[in-house]
Order: C-alpha cells, then structure tokens, then sequence
C-alpha cells in the first residue's frame, strides 16, 4: 500500500499541513514502512510462546508464556503526525492478531479520508475498519465495550477515553504529551547542538509534535550565544523570512493558530528572535523568546508550535526544580559533556523517555519504548512494544498426573507440616533429611 | 484468661461496630456500614473450650492492638483532607529521594521478611480469627508464598534494578539503554480473603521498585487489617510506607488523591470504581479481579489425581473464597457420575465424614456472603440438583463442599463467580464442545484448568481459551512460579504481578538515548534540496546503485552541507 500510494498519502499530508516533503516522507511514510518490514521480519519469533523455568516447588512442571490477541481493539489517532500515529498503532494491533477499528483524526481530514480508502483497498475489511468522524463518532465508538483502546492525542481527551473504557475495564494505552524540556550546558558544540534543536522543534511539523522541544533552560551567561546561533541555524534551513519557507509545515488550523498567538501576545515583549506571523496562510515564524514569567501562559501548558521559551538560571543544576514543578512530559532533553550532570538527570528526572544530546530520534528506535509515565500518559510502543501492547501474555503451567504426592492434602498432621516446610524452604538438604524421617504413607 | 478475653469484648462492644477481632470460636460478626452494636451483643455466644494455638499470650496482644487502633479511628476520621496530607507528605518525602536507594529497598523488603519470620503466630492466629484459615493452608498459601516474593526480590533486586543496554542503529554512533525508575507515590488496595499476601505482596514489588507506599487492606478481615497496621509501621520505613485501615470513606477518600499508580485486587464492580477514580488523574492501575474459572475434565484423566487437585484447589483454599479457586466444571455426560463418586471419596478422606466440624475447613468470612452463597444453593431450578453435600451452619459460618450435577444455565450459581465451597458440574457431550461453551460466555476468568492426557486437547485448550492463566492436570499452582506473570484479561483484570512482573508493574522503564555533539553525516536538515531527497530515498531503501547515483548528481553546496566538518 505505501509502496504504490506513496505520493497520494505525501499529497494528502502536505494539504493537511503543508508538510514538505521529505519530512513527511521520512517521519510518516517510511517511519511506517519501517514498522512494518520489521513486524514482517520478527512476527514469528513474536508469536512464539517463551518457555518458563519453573521450580522445585511445582516439580515435576513446565511453563510458558503464550502471546494471545487481545480481541477488538480501537485505535483513535492524531492530526499532527495523522499517518504515522494512525498506522504505527495498527501495525501493532494486526501483527497480534486482533480485528482493528481505526479512528483518524477529522483535523486532518485527507489524511483520514485516504486511510479510509487505501485500508479498504488494501486491507481485510472482514476485520479492519475504518471510521472517520468528529465527536460524536467517537463518543459513539467509546461508549462499546473493546479489548482495548490505543489513544494518541491530549490530556483532557485522555481522561475521558479512561474513563469511557474504566465502564468496561478496558485496558488502554494513552500517548499523550507535555511541556518537553532541553536544557543546554556551555560546554557543547553549540552549532550541533542548536542544529538538533532547530531540526527537532521546527523541522518537525512546525512544532506541532508531542516529543518536540517545548521550552529550553540554560545558564544567563550561554544564553546570548545559543540565542545567537539558534537565530543563524533558523535563518540557514528556512531563509530570512521564514515563513515563506517551503520546508515548513503550517500550522494546523486557525483555532491552533489563534491560540498560538494568543500565547505570543501575552509575552510578545520578550521575542528575541522571529514572531512573524501570517494568519491567511497559517503561518507563524520560528520565534524565541527569553525569560517569559512562569506564570505566563506560554510556561503552563503544551505550546505544540513554533514558539520556543528560553528559561534562565544563574546555575545549571537549577534546571532540576524547574522541571519536577511540572507535570511529568513526554520527553526530556539534555545538552552536555559533563558525564556527572548527565548521570544526575537520568536519575532525577522522570520523562517518558531521554535523548542527551539531540532531540526525538529517541523514538525512531525500535528498541527503545516510545510511551509516557504521569500526565503524559501510560503504556508504550514501537519495535516489539507494539506487539505487547495489543497481546495479553498468558502464562500456562503444565503438570502430570504421575507423583501426586499425599503430603499436599488435608487432614494435615504435624509431619506434613515438618515435610511441606522442608520441601518449600528449597534447602535440598534439609528436605533429604527430612523426608528420611518421614514413611511413607 | 477467656476472663480477660471476655472483658475485653464487653469493652469494645460500646467503641466501634467495624473493627472487632474475634477470637476463633466466635461467631463472625455481620460485616457492613450499617451494622450495629446491638446486633453484634445479641450474636455473641461465649465459647467455654479453647484449643490450644487459638489462645495465646500473642492473640491477647493483637486484641489490644485492635482496641487501640480502634479507638484511636474513632478519634481522628481518615476524611478527603486527611487522604491528601498523606499523599503530600509522602510525595514530599519522595522527592527528597528517601526511597530511591539500594539500601533503603533492601531494608524494606528485609523488614518484610522480618515480620513473617518474627510474628509468623501472630498471623497465623489473625487468619484463624478472620477467616477460620487451617493453619496449614496459612502457612503455605499466604506465608510461603509471601517470603518466597520477597527472598526472591532481594536476590535479584540488583539485576532488576540495572538499566537494560538496547542495541541501536549504527548510524547514530551512540548508545541506549532503558531505565527503571519509580513511580512515585502508589496505593495499594487489599482483599479479604488471602489479606496478608494480597496485601504484602504488592508491597513487595513496590518497594523493590523504589516508590512510596500506602497501603489499604481488607476490613473484612479486621484483625489481620490491625495486624498489618502495627507490624508495617513498626518494621518499615513509617515515612515512606504507611497503612490506612477502614472501609468505604477511608477508600474512597483515598480514591480522590492523585497517586503515580494504583494496585487493586477485589471484584470487577469496584474495579471499575476504582479505574474510573484513577483516569481523573491518568493514574495506570493493575486490577486483579476475579471470574469463572472453568476445569474442563476428559474421562481420560486420571480420576483419582483429578479428583484430589480439584479438591484441594476448591476446598483447601480458603474454602473455595480464592479468585482463582475451580468455579465449575465440564466434563461429559457419560463421565460425570464417576467424578462425583470419586469427589465423595476424596472429600471424606480429607474433610472426614463431618467436614462442617472439620478444623481444615476454612469458614464463609461473614453472613453477607454465607446469605449470598446459600441463596445461590436454594434457588428453586438448583437446590435439586445437589448430589453431595448441601450442609450448613450459619452460627458457625460454614458450608459444607457441595456439588451440583447440570444445573441451568440460566441459574444464578451459573451467572456470577461463586467464591465459595460451591461446585457445579456441566456436561457436555464431547469434552471438545467445552471450549465453545467457556468462550460463550463473553468474559475471560482469571484462570481456566483442563484435565486430560490427550495431547491435541492440550493444545486446542490452550489455543481457544483465553483467561488470565492457565494450567493443565492441577489447579492453583500456577501462582507459586515466580517466573509467570500473574494476572488477569478482560473482566478478570488488567496488568500483572509476581516475580519480577511485581517490580515492574510499579516501575517506569524509561528510554534514554545518549549521542555526542561529534557530528557525523547529518543531512537531515532543510533547506531540502531534490539532491537530498533523491540521497534519502536512496539510503532508506538500500539498493546501493540508488545510492552511488543520489551522491553522484549532488551539486557542490549540497555536498558541502551534508558533509559538513565537525568542529
């Protein structure tokens, strides 16, 4: 399907956000296909069962843990990433054996439409489905009772897909997001580093991404340099007026736009870099700003946007309070070569998962869980994750009828009491001995 | 000293109607909100013998434990505010990294074992109180298996707590690793009828994963409840590890609270409670429920061996009060009188001929569910389909093992999972239309047991049927082995525990990628050129001549751009 479809689905992405290209070629349409060759290559030693050692105290036993589809399952998707976060699930949920319903995001509406068609091409329709929809088909789909139910999306929203599935205690896994942190040491490269940043904020559908860089801390001093680069970097990938640039996705739509600037009024006196804006095309610069007050609103929820706050500090330790005030985000990002400050932020600060030095190929690994903890949600996927995301592991123990012996059955007597200790204290001595004591029965 | 016992129960009639030890002997007390203290004096007969390791210096000392714990609820009532001082003081206090370490871990877990080695009659005599539990099946099934838990978590507490290296791609030129971190703060909410090891358990799993705890057991079983009060705060750490005893506000109050996660063992009508209050705070929670755990019997199996572990997994665990105790069996027409022979005979030769007198029967844990059961036995379509036993003694909370021969299957005792010493059995014609009839049911028990020698039957079995676990030729064991995850599927539960399935239910395991700011070939940067686009497309797909080509036609300032020199 991507094979043939390739340049409808890069059509479909580009109407629905402007997204060049090779963006979305390598973050959605390969990303997928990526997922796929790799469930095609391992799916048989997926659904392998995994052999158990067992112990003395199931003896004589084998065990193994069986992988079994789960059931019927739901995956409602996002507009920002509206391929990936649609088919990535999926890819999960079928290579488990499950019958899928697949819910796109309406903000992204040809993207949902082309899914839509393309899955009905090319996929059983006897088992997978596609619903396209807003609210009330949603509302309609969470109100049935489902194995399980894959949401991508917001907090607020996850809260209600919880609730709906806690009805029928559905497990769910929940991709949600958070304000993701970079905190950028003096004592790096900085062109690398801001390359990274620059790439993974506004090279990423235009900020819009839930593992982007939200907001940036770094010490008083470094702050001007990495400003000044920062603004170099921006200008070299997207020229002087950015947003005439064709190497930039759009923002989404004018209620994301109109919140966007609404966040940029409030603070407008501290951009140091960009803050041009274009409402008909939906289009807003790459645009820094430093120092806003953590009580603006720029600092208290998600900017998912082109906006990048610079929060300074006299001490680079003191990034750590700032960022344990906050909820718990998707991603948290750190710039150093100082192994010890490296080592204190992977201990102390609690993410969805880590990239020192870079920003969100974390998640382009399909060794690494890609998956929240707190407010920015629960459960994971990616590689073999997405598997077991859509699989109930069922342990089965299997014994034999021969050596039953009476030492298990009631009346228990004090001898059986002395036997069944020795035999569960494991001690092979103490049962030798203890079971020379005993007769037989 | 019965003087004394009965002094003290005097006393405590006028304090509190919830939280009332009973010595074995007594009666069990009605166990709900509205019950009253006069209702309890009117249903308190005065037991003249004692046997021997009921009364004890120890089970004095945990009646005054109870009186005092008592008392002091009545003084201070565990309200919403209450609930959230709590969790702030622990969360305070896990930030400050109190619980993190090695150490502390180790300490707790060694604390765990302390109290099992330390207090082991003390328990046993509170599960004797609370449950009528023979002292053999509290030693194995809630003792044992609590310090197997916990031995095995200090064994291997090093091992799971060291981060996993991940093999990344190469092209990165950096390495990757996932790192289990605590959660925070959890709450773990007990049961009733296994209340030291469906309490400590968790536990276990919790603090080896390095969080903060609080835990809230059963108040139907009260003095173990207490008992759990005393010996948590006396042998671990009270600042990071507490117990909140009551019953619905005391829970509920609690539910209000954001916690980092929640563990829940009990019924699937509160666990859908309980998930409802964690989505308000997209808390991740572990719900170990219960169902309808199907035995399918071949008439292959060997009847006597079969009988036995059917028997033993229904009756010798607290009475059938076990969520994952035999509910019903199928087994076909022409075998099925032979199986209810065979049970007749082994229930005789364990329970004796009197099996309500026996002292390796546990009791029905309070009149709700002593009514609830009997109901189910009385119903019209069922009560003549009993073919052994039947008996019962509601003064003394005890019903006799009973079985059932093809009751409708539209019978209460068919509709809702049974916990207790009730067994009905289903034929079918052919053992094989036993999976469709499980299946139909449209919700998955927390365990399924099959019975037979036959091969294909095994792996038919173990292919269509879906629960929470399963076992071939015995029932139960398979909680005891570390090494399987123990949990439950669809109505019988979400998530799992045991071994080191308990360390990380309560962990994070969290992705950290670590690169230098070396550069390497990063043309993944815009201004996008078609150069760069055919150069991606090219390399994503591997075929080298695509490749040689794309970096062939590339003009000078892109390859000036791709191949950037690193600083």
């Amino acid at each position: 399907m991507i094979e043939e479809k390739e340049s409808e689905i890069l059509q479909a992405l580009y109407k629905d956000l402007s997204k060049p290209k090779l963006e979305a070629f390598i973050s959605e349409v390969h990303a997928v296909k990526s997922a796929s060759n790799l469930a095609l290559k391992e799916l048989k030693s997926w659904m392998k069962p995994e052999k158990v050692k067992t112990n003395m105290s199931t003896y004589p036993s084998s065990a193994e843990i069986l992988p079994e589809p789960l059931g019927v399952v739901l995956v409602i998707s996002a507009w920002n990433y509206p391929f990936l976060l649609s088919l990535d699930p999926v890819v999960g949920a079928i290579a488990a054996g499950n019958a899928v319903v697949l819910k796109p995001s309406e903000i992204s509406p040809a993207t949902s439409s082309t899914i839509a068609r393309l899955l009905a091409e090319y996929l059983d329709n006897s088992t997978i489905r596609v619903i396209e929809g807003a609210v009330p088909e949603t509302t309609a789909l969470l109100e049935q009772k489902w194995d399980k139910i894959f949401f991508t999306g917001g907090g607020r929203v996850g809260r209600i897909v919880m609730s709906a599935a806690a009805r029928h205690l559905t497990p769910v896994t929940l991709e949600l997001g958070g304000k993701n942190p970079v905190v950028v040491d003096s004592n790096v490269d900085v062109e690398v580093a801001a390359r990274r940043i620059v790439a993974g904020k506004w090279a990423a559908n235009c900020g819009q991404i839930c593992i982007g860089a939200d907001y940036i801390i770094t010490t008083k001093k470094f702050a001007p340099k990495l400003i000044d680069v920062l603004r170099n970097k921006i200008e070299e990938f997207f020229g002087k007026d950015p947003t005439e640039s064709s190497d930039q996705s759009r923002i989404v739509n004018s209620f994301h736009f109109r919140r966007l600037a609404n966040l940029l009024d409030e603070v407008s006196d501290k951009i140091v870099v960009g803050g041009q804006r274009d409402e008909s095309r939906l289009k807003i610069a790459p645009t820094i700003l430093l120092d806003v007050p953590e009580n603006a609103q720029i600092m208290q929820e998600e900017i998912f946007g082109p906006l990048l706050p610079i929060i300074t500090v006299e001490n680079l330790e003191e990034c750590f309070g700032i960022i344990e005030a906050k909820p718990k985000p998707l991603s948290a990002y750190l710039f150093t070569n100082d192994q010890r400050l490296k080592k204190k932020f992977v201990q102390n600060v609690s993410a969805g998962g880590i990239a020192i030095n870079d920003t969100i190929l974390q998640v382009a690994q399909p060794n690494l869980p890609f998956g929240g903890v707190g407010e920015s949600g629960m459960g994971c996927y990616h590689g073999k994750f997405s598997f077991d995301a859509f699989t109930h592991r069922k342990p089965v123990l299997y014994r034999i009828f021969a050596r039953d012996s009476s030492v298990r059955y009631p009346p228990y007597t004090p001898k059986k009491e002395k036997i069944m200790r020795a035999l569960l204290s494991g001690n092979l001595l103490r049962i030798i001995l203890t079971l020379l004591g005993w007769s037989r029965d | 000293m019965a003087m004394a016992v009965t002094v003290a129960h005097s006393t405590l009639f006028s304090k509190t109607s919830s939280l009332f030890p009973q010595p074995n002997g007594y009666k069990c007390l009605p166990f709900s909100s509205s019950s009253s203290s006069s209702s309890m004096a009117s249903s308190l007969p005065m037991k003249k013998t004692w046997t021997r390791h009921v009364v004890s210096a120890l089970e004095l000392d945990g009646l005054k434990t109870a009186i005092n714990v008592s008392v002091k609820e009545e003084k201070a009532a565990f309200d919403s505010k209450a609930a959230n001082s709590l969790v702030k003081q622990l969360r305070a206090n896990f930030a400050a990294g109190k619980t993190r370490s090695y150490d502390w871990r180790m300490g707790q877990l060694r604390g765990i074992l302390k109290i099992l080695d330390n207090h082991e009659s003390e328990i046993v005599a509170a599960l004797r109180s609370d449950l009528s539990k023979p002292v053999h099946e509290a030693f194995i099934n809630e003792i044992i298996n609590l310090k197997k838990s916990c031995k095995l978590a200090i064994k291997k507490l090093k091992e799971w707590m060291t981060p996993e290296k991940v093999p990344i791609s190469l092209a990165l030129k950096g390495s990757a690793e996932i790192v289990p971190e605590p959660l925070g703060v959890v709450l773990i909410i007990s049961t009733w009828n296994f209340p030291l090891l469906l309490s400590l358990d968790p536990v276990v799993g919790a603090v080896a994963a390095g969080n903060s705890v609080v835990l809230k057991p059963s108040e139907l079983a009260p003095v173990t409840s207490s008992l759990l009060a005393k010996l948590v705060s006396q042998y671990l750490d009270r600042s990071c590890v507490r117990v909140v005893e009551g019953a619905v506000p005391e829970t509920t109050a609690l539910l209000e609270q954001k916690w980092d996660k929640i563990f829940y063992t009990g019924s699937g009508r509160i666990g859908r409670t309980v998930m409802a209050a964690a989505a308000k705070h997209l808390t991740p929670v572990v719900l170990e429920l219960g169902g309808k755990c199907p035995v399918v019997v071949d008439p292959d199996a060997d009847i006597k061996v079969t009988a036995r572990r059917i028997a033993i997994g229904k009756w010798g665990c607290n009475n059938g009060q076990a969520c994952i105790a035999p509910d019903y069996i199928i087994t076909t027409k022409d075998f099925a009188p032979k199986l209810v022979d065979t049970f007749r005979e082994v229930l005789q030769q364990i329970f004796g001929r009197s099996p309500l007198n026996s002292k390796d029967l546990s009791r029905i844990v309070n009149s709700n569910h002593f009514d609830r059961l009997t109901k189910l036995m009385d119903e019209d379509k069922v009560s003549g389909k009993i073919v052994h036993g039947g008996e019962r003694d509601k003064t003394k909370l005890k019903i006799a093992p009973t079985i059932f021969l093809d009751v409708p299957h539209d019978s209460l005792i068919m509709n809702e999972e049974i916990f207790g010493p009730l067994l009905p059995i289903i034929t079918v014609d052919k053992v094989e239309d036993s999976f469709d009839l499980i299946n139909s049911s449209g919700r998955k028990p927390l365990a399924a047991y099959l019975f037979t020698s036959n091969e294909e039957l095994k792996k038919q079995f173990v292919a269509s049927v879906s629960s929470g676990g399963q076992l071939v030729n015995d029932t139960v064991l398979h909680v005891a082995v570390q090494e399987l995850p123990f949990g439950g599927v669809g109505e019988s539960g979400m998530g799992s525990y045991h071994g080191k399935f308990s360390f990380d239910a309560f962990s994070h395991k969290k992705p950290v990628l670590s690169r230098s700011t070396d550069d390497d070939l990063d043309f993944r940067y815009p201004p996008y050129t078609d150069a760069q686009w055919k150069l991606l497309k090219a390399l994503v797909g591997g075929d080298r001549l695509e490749i040689l080509g794309a970096f062939a036609s590339m003009d000078l300032s892109t390859i000036k751009r791709v191949f950037r020199p690193s600083r």
